[in-house]
Formats: C-alpha cells, sequence, structure tokens
C-alpha cells in the first residue's frame, strides 16, 4: 500500500525542508529548536519521504478500513538497536533496524505494513553518518514496501549513548486462518531452517577488529516477510516460525522445546555452515549454534509438509541453503540434543550470559 | 574443512570404539570394577562433551575430568586482587574472555565492568601491549593466566614491552604448572585411577619426558593426546592397550604437534620472565608446593604485584563445595550435594561450575540430563536402603 493513500486531503501544501550546514551533531540539535527541525529535515524527512511523516503531526494516522481488508488481527512490536560498528560488512545499524522489526512482525505470520523510526544520537556523531544510516533505513523500508510514518529524534550528551541507538515499532497485519504459535509444535514436526548459520554473529565480531583476523564474512541481514510469506502458501500447516537472533538458533530452539514440551533432535551434519564461519568459532573456541544471525529463521512445520516448505523456501533468494536440521520428539521434553558428526550426542542448553572467547 | 573433518571422521570412530570395547571387555574382567581414566586438561572435557564422546563410550570406561582448567581452579582471593586492581583509576584492566565470569567473593570482573572499571577482554596478551602503545597516559595490566599453554605468549609480550621500554604495561601472574597438580592428585589417597590422557596443548611446550614419573614411579599410564574427536578415542584406546599389555609408559599420540622435548624458544622465554612460587592456592585442592609461576626479579617492572599494592585475602572454598572430590575422580559431578541446586552455572559456588571446561559446567549444559537424573535416583534410593527404615 502506499502512504500516499493515508494522507489527510487537508495536508499543507509541501514546505521547504531544512538543511544542517555543520558537520556533527551537537547538543543544539535536540533542544527542539530550529536546529532540531533542521536535522529532523534533513537527515530523516528528506530519506524517508512520505506525506504522512511530512504532515509533522505528533502522530501517523493510518486508515483501520486498510487494515481491516487485510487481515483480522493487528500485530505490533518493538525493539531497539544497539550496535558496534554502526556500519559493518553487510549492513549497517539502519538496515538492521528496519529488517530486525519486520522480521518480528513476519515470524507471527503478519504483513508488515508501517513503522516507527525513534533515535537517540550521541552528540558529535557525524550528520553525513546519520545522513547515510537514514537513507540505508528508508532504501530497505522501500524494498519491503513498508513505510516509516512516525518518529522522535534526541541527542544526549557525549558518553551518555555509543553514537546511535535506534528503535523502531513495527505494525503489521495477520491473515484469518494463520495461526502460529511457539507452543504448537507436536512431536515428528520437521526443523528447517532458511540457510547457513551465524553469519552476522561473526561478521560483527569480526568487524570489531578485536580478534585480528581477517575474514570476508558479511552479515545475512534480510527481512524475511518475502519468504516467510511464500512458505505459508506452500505449508499452510507451519506451527512455529521465529528468527534467530541472539542467542542463535540454540535459544530458539530451547524456546520452542520448553514452550511446546517437546525434545527437539538436530544434526550437526545437516546444520549449514559457511566455511569461514565454522573455522571462525574454531579459533575462536566458539559455538555457531549460539551466535546471532539477523536474515535466518527456525520453522516447525508438520513432517507431510516439510517437504513442500523446504521447496519453496530453496526457490526463494533468502532460502536457498534451506535444510531440514532435525525433528520435535516425544522424549526428553523440554530439552535440545545434538547428534554430533562424531557419531555422540550432546544436549544443547540455553547460554548463561555472553558467549566468551575460550582461553586456550 | 581441511585438518579438522579428517579428525572427526565417524566411521574410524567407529573402528576404534569396536577396538576399545573390545579391550573394556577383557580389562572389565580383571578389574572388575569401571576403568577411570583421568583428562587432565580442560580443553580435552570441553572436547569430550562437545562431540558427546561420553555418550559413545562403553560403561565400563569412566572419564574423570581434571584439573585442567585454569579458570576453574583460580581462588577467589586471587579473582578479588583482579577487580581490586581493575578499580584503580588509570588502569585498563585486561583478560581473556572466559574470565570475565569468575565470581570473586564480593563481584566478578563482569560486575565491576558494570560498576564503571575499565576491564577490557583480549584474545592475546600482544594485545594488552598494543593498548599501551595506545594509551601511554593509563596503565594497562594483563591478568596473566593458565598452564605452560599460555606461559609463552604472555612471556614474549614482557620481553617485547622490555626491548620496546614500553613502561606502562605489566602482568598480573596467575599462571600455574601441570605437573605437581598431577603429582598431588596422584599422592590423594583416595586416588582410584588406572591410567591418563595428557595435555597436549601444554606439552607441545614443556615436552614429554616430564611426565615420566606418572608411568615410572606412579605405574600409570599416560597418552598425550590431540583435541579433536578421533584424537581423543584414540588416545583412550592407547591407554587401554597399555593397561591391556601391563605396560606403564609416556606415549604421544599427539606427535603431529608434541615433539618430545618441546618447543626450546618457549621454554626460553618461560625461564627469562618466570620462577616457581612456593606454594600456589588452587579452588579445590587447596595449596600446592612448587604449583604456580610469578615474575623473576629482573622483570618486576612489569609484576603487577610490584607495581600496584595488592592485598591478596586468601578466602576459603564455600564449605559445601566438594570440587576436589570431583577433581580427584572420587566422585561424578552431578554426585557433589549442591550441584544444579546452590550451584548452577548462573550462580556458581565451585570453581568447576564457572567455565564451560569446568567439569561440572559442562556436565550441567552438554550433560545427558535423563543419565544423570537416574544415576542420581539411583544414589538416593542406595542411601535410603542404607538408611533403613525409618
Amino acid at each position: 500500500m502506499n502512504v500516499a493513500e493515508l494522507t489527510p486531503p487537508s495536508a499543507p501544501a509541501q514546505r521547504q525542508l531544512g538543511t544542517v550546514n555543520v558537520p556533527k551533531v551537537t547538543m543544539a540539535h535536540g533542544g527542539g529548536g530550529k536546529a532540531m527541525r533542521d536535522l529532523i529535515d534533513d537527515v530523516f524527512i528528506r530519506a524517508f519521504d512520505n506525506k504522512t511523516l511530512a504532515t509533522m503531526e505528533d502522530q501517523a494516522r493510518l486508515s483501520l478500513v486498510d487494515l481491516v481488508a487485510q487481515g483480522d488481527r493487528l500485530a505490533v512490536t518493538t525493539d531497539s538497536y544497539v550496535i558496534h560498528p554502526l556500519r559493518f560488512p553487510g549492513g549497517d545499524i539502519g538496515k538492521l533496524a528496519i529488517c530486525g522489526t519486520i522480521n518480528d512482525l513476519a515470524v507471527g505470520g503478519a504483513k508488515p505494513l508501517y513503522l516507527s523510526c525513534a533515535v537517540v544520537i550521541e552528540e558529535g556523531l557525524d550528520v553525513q553518518t546519520l545522513r547515510e544510516i537514514a537513507s540505508s533505513m528508508a532504501r530497505t523500508a522501500t524494498a519491503a514496501g513498508v513505510s516509516i510514518v512516525t518518529g522522535d529524534t534526541k541527542v544526549v550528551d557525549k558518553g551518555a549513548c555509543d553514537k546511535l541507538f535506534i528503535n523502531t515499532t513495527g505494525i503489521g497485519v495477520i491473515r484469518k486462518g494463520i495461526e502460529l504459535g511457539v507452543n504448537r509444535v507436536r512431536p515428528g514436526d520437521a526443523i528447517l531452517v532458511n540457510g547457513l548459520l551465524g553469519d552476522h554473529g561473526a561478521a560483527i565480531l569480526n568487524a570489531r577488529g578485536d580478534m585480528s583476523l581477517s575474514t570476508h564474512l558479511e552479515s545475512d541481514c534480510a527481512a524475511l516477510h518475502g519468504l516467510i510469506e511464500v512458505m505459508l502458501r506452500a505449508a499452510p500447516g507451519i506451527r512455529f516460525l521465529r528468527d534467530a537472533t541472539r542467542g542463535g538458533i540454540a535459544t530458539v530452539l530451547n524456546e520452542v522445546a520448553e514452550a511446546s514440551q517437546v525434545g527437539i533432535d538436530i544434526h550437526e551434519s545437516l546444520t549449514p555452515l559457511r566455511d569461514e564461519v565454522r573455522a571462525f568459532c574454531e579459533i575462536l573456541g566458539l559455538d555457531p549454534l549460539y551466535l546471532a544471525n539477523e536474515g535466518k529463521l527456525v520453522c516447525a512445520v508438520p513432517p507431510d509438509q516439510a517437504e513442500g516448505a523446504l521447496a519453496a523456501m530453496r526457490n526463494h533468494p533468502l532460502g536457498r541453503n534451506s535444510a531440514l536440521i532435525g525433528h520435535a520428539t516425544g522424549d526428553r521434553p523440554g530439552r535440545v540434543v545434538m547428534h554430533t558428526v562424531f557419531g555422540g550426542h550432546r544436549i544443547v542448553d540455553m547460554l548463561v550470559g555472553e558467549q566468551l572467547p575460550r582461553i586456550c | 574443512m581441511k585438518y579438522i573433518d579428517e579428525f572427526r571422521d565417524p566411521e574410524k570412530a567407529q573402528t576404534l570404539l569396536k577396538e576399545i570395547a573390545g579391550l573394556c571387555d577383557k580389562l572389565h574382567g580383571r578389574k572388575g570394577r569401571p576403568l577411570k581414566i583421568m583428562e587432565v586438561c580442560g580443553g580435552h572435557t570441553h572436547a569430550i562433551f562437545r562431540y558427546g564422546i561420553e555418550t559413545m563410550l562403553p560403561d565400563e570406561i569412566e572419564l574423570v575430568h581434571g584439573p585442567g582448567c585454569p579458570v576453574c581452579v583460580l581462588p577467589m582471593g586471587r579473582v578479588d586482587d583482579c577487580v581490586a586492581l581493575a578499580e584503580i583509576p588509570k588502569v585498563i584492566f585486561t583478560t581473556f574472555g572466559d574470565a570475565v565470569r569468575v565470581p570473586g567473593s564480593k563481584k566478578s570482573l563482569l560486575q565491576a565492568k558494570s560498576e564503571g572499571a575499565d576491564v577490557r577482554m583480549v584474545y592475546s596478551p600482544l594485545d594488552a601491549l598494543n593498548l599501551a602503545r595506545e594509551n601511554p597516559d593509563k596503565e594497562i595490566v594483563f591478568f596473566a593466566l593458565g598452564f605452560e599453554t599460555t606461559m609463552p605468549s604472555t612471556a614474549m609480550t614482557v620481553l617485547r614491552a622490555e626491548a620496546e621500554s614500553i613502561k606502562n604495561f605489566s602482568l598480573f601472574c596467575n599462571h600455574i604448572t601441570i605437573i605437581p597438580t598431577v603429582k598431588a592428585i596422584l599422592d590423594s589417597p583416595e586416588l582410584q585411577l588406572d591410567g591418563f590422557l595428557g595435555p597436549g596443548h601444554v606439552s607441545m611446550v614443556i615436552g614429554n619426558a616430564p611426565y615420566e614419573f606418572i608411568a615410572k614411579q606412579y605405574e600409570k599410564p599416560i597418552v598425550v593426546a590431540g583435541f579433536e574427536p578421533l584424537d581423543i578415542l584414540h588416545a583412550l584406546w592407547m591407554v587401554l592397550k597399555q593397561l591391556h599389555d601391563g605396560r606403564c609408559e609416556v606415549e604421544n599420540q599427539y606427535a603431529r604437534v608434541v615433539a618430545t622435548h618441546g618447543n626450546d624458544v618457549a621454554l626460553d622465554a618461560i625461564g627469562k620472565v618466570f620462577e616457581l612460587r612456593e606454594f600456589f592456592e588452587w579452588r579445590g585442592l587447596g595449596s600446592i608446593d612448587h604449583s604456580g609461576v610469578r615474575m623473576r626479579k629482573s622483570y618486576e617492572k612489569y609484576d603487577a604485584e610490584k607495581k600496584f599494592t595488592i592485598r591478596s585475602v586468601k578466602i576459603a572454598d564455600p564449605k559445601s563445595c566438594q570440587c576436589g572430590e570431583v577433581l580427584k575422580g572420587v566422585i561424578k559431578p552431578w554426585e557433589c550435594k549442591v550441584f544444579g541446586s546452590a550451584c548452577t552455572p548462573n550462580t556458581p559456588l565451585g570453581a568447576l561450575m564457572v567455565s564451560s571446561e569446568g567439569a561440572c559446567a559442562a556436565y550441567y549444559q552438554f550433560g545427558d540430563s535423563l543419565k544423570i537424573h537416574s544415576r542420581a535416583a539411583e544414589i538416593k534410593n542406595t542411601e535410603a536402603m542404607l538408611a533403613g527404615p525409618h
């Protein structure tokens, strides 16, 4: 849907947008006056370019009729994005803030429609960096068919935040008949993933430069709603979807096992990993099952629809390397068991805290 | 992946497992109890759990997870010293990642960081030296931790700091040495071990010769092992073969990495910078003579214990902990009174619950919960039977 259709007919004629003529964001840009207006105009209004936002009201006004026509439930989600470094191979904090929230909507079966964007800026951030991140958000949202309809800008003292924090809230609509839930998985269900795991976590660790490893790893940051749409059409019986972000697929699988009171058996030999990620984990003593992803999901589907779901996934650009990695079982409810390539098995538990590189 | 997949070949594993089962059958008849083999090194413990090796072995073999996790055996008082150092203004306290969660008597380094201490994780002591170059107005302290595996890299870093006349860098030296500790375990009257897997990476530095006493004086077979799962099975087979043949020798399964006489360059660097302490305190095991090293006087300007005032208060292990008995193989981790109840990876009481290489943490996280629970129930039933009717 085009946001322009939502804009009230009484919207004022387009005004002249302000511009920022200094290289860095200062506290003045958060003061509520002209400087702030210029920053919002120059960076956000210009990039996001839609009429709802351009009305400069305190809220976005969305047509209920349009929403109701698309489904019978509203999905709302919110997420804050803090990442160091702001730009990394495969993306930046802006792309992440759009894709992450779209994915949180989409894994509930919702069609993502609208996003808000609130930013907290540390004084001293380059205005040009901010422009580039805003335009990355705009590009990602446009490609995904989603509009950024409201926002907020705050500037804080140096040291009060790390360069830039972004919060996005997403609104989407769930089509009638789609029922997904973490507690709906049954013994026998197939467990699918849509591709190579751990790219984002490894790319970010690597981009921080602390490990001094030279690799070409890129974040898998991507909006998954298109893929999910295709999956739900091919396999309407899908019981559960979740994007495997922080904590990796290990965390998602544990959440499912616990909520659905099933066991989950996965096979190391079926788990798709890039050689670079495997090597990265070998060197640092990390477990790829716990590495973050930003474009990977875990799906549970009844066995008779698994093949159809997998074929549909592999036909989609974001699912080329999709794989069936295991099954839900009636044994060991609440536990995830990994059958190792070596022929043994082990429990895959939740992480206690952060995953830390081992000493030796 | 080359040099990795070859050592994880499931078919070769099955062949080895058959051989192991055959030897076990013969040996079990002789002993009438499970064979207890200790892997000394925490890296082996980690690999054993990661590949589920215990789940593949016959019941007649019990693996005892030894004291070779440097993070686990670090006493609480030393962690308190770390925190105190980290809290000195102007200090950047640098550490390997898995040490930040180890609880001190009041807090861990992670908690100190959250309260404002400048604690940074590094992957190598050279990264800490880099920080010293980049921050001439700060004091960089590196938390030197680990057995002979990590000693050479810290020694080399000190030598580099000296060569470059870097003055704002020092080590808080907590390096420990494996031989006296293995000896202490062998001297323990409760000892029930039949053989050892020797630590591969320690041996890469010190060679095989230092283990001769285990075979000669204590008459236990020891096989220095690599860290891939086939290495471990192969080394276990070699230990069993020695037991079967009635031999007690030091053998080297990890010959692709470990040279009989170790690494001269590494040993030189260690000898230049470090000397033995009279004794060092271990979590769970108490004080062990000559089991730690400190910096030589000639390098004391790089010694954080000399550069700063450190209180070094000795803090007793919590009474309920049975880490020592687990380390010596007297009880299995889940047989400890507080395993999984008062002591969990989230709230570790004892040393072995702290790092992923610690036996208790490994059982808690990777272990076969069904097996553990059924064994635990078995023990409780036996206790109830022994206690008689109430």
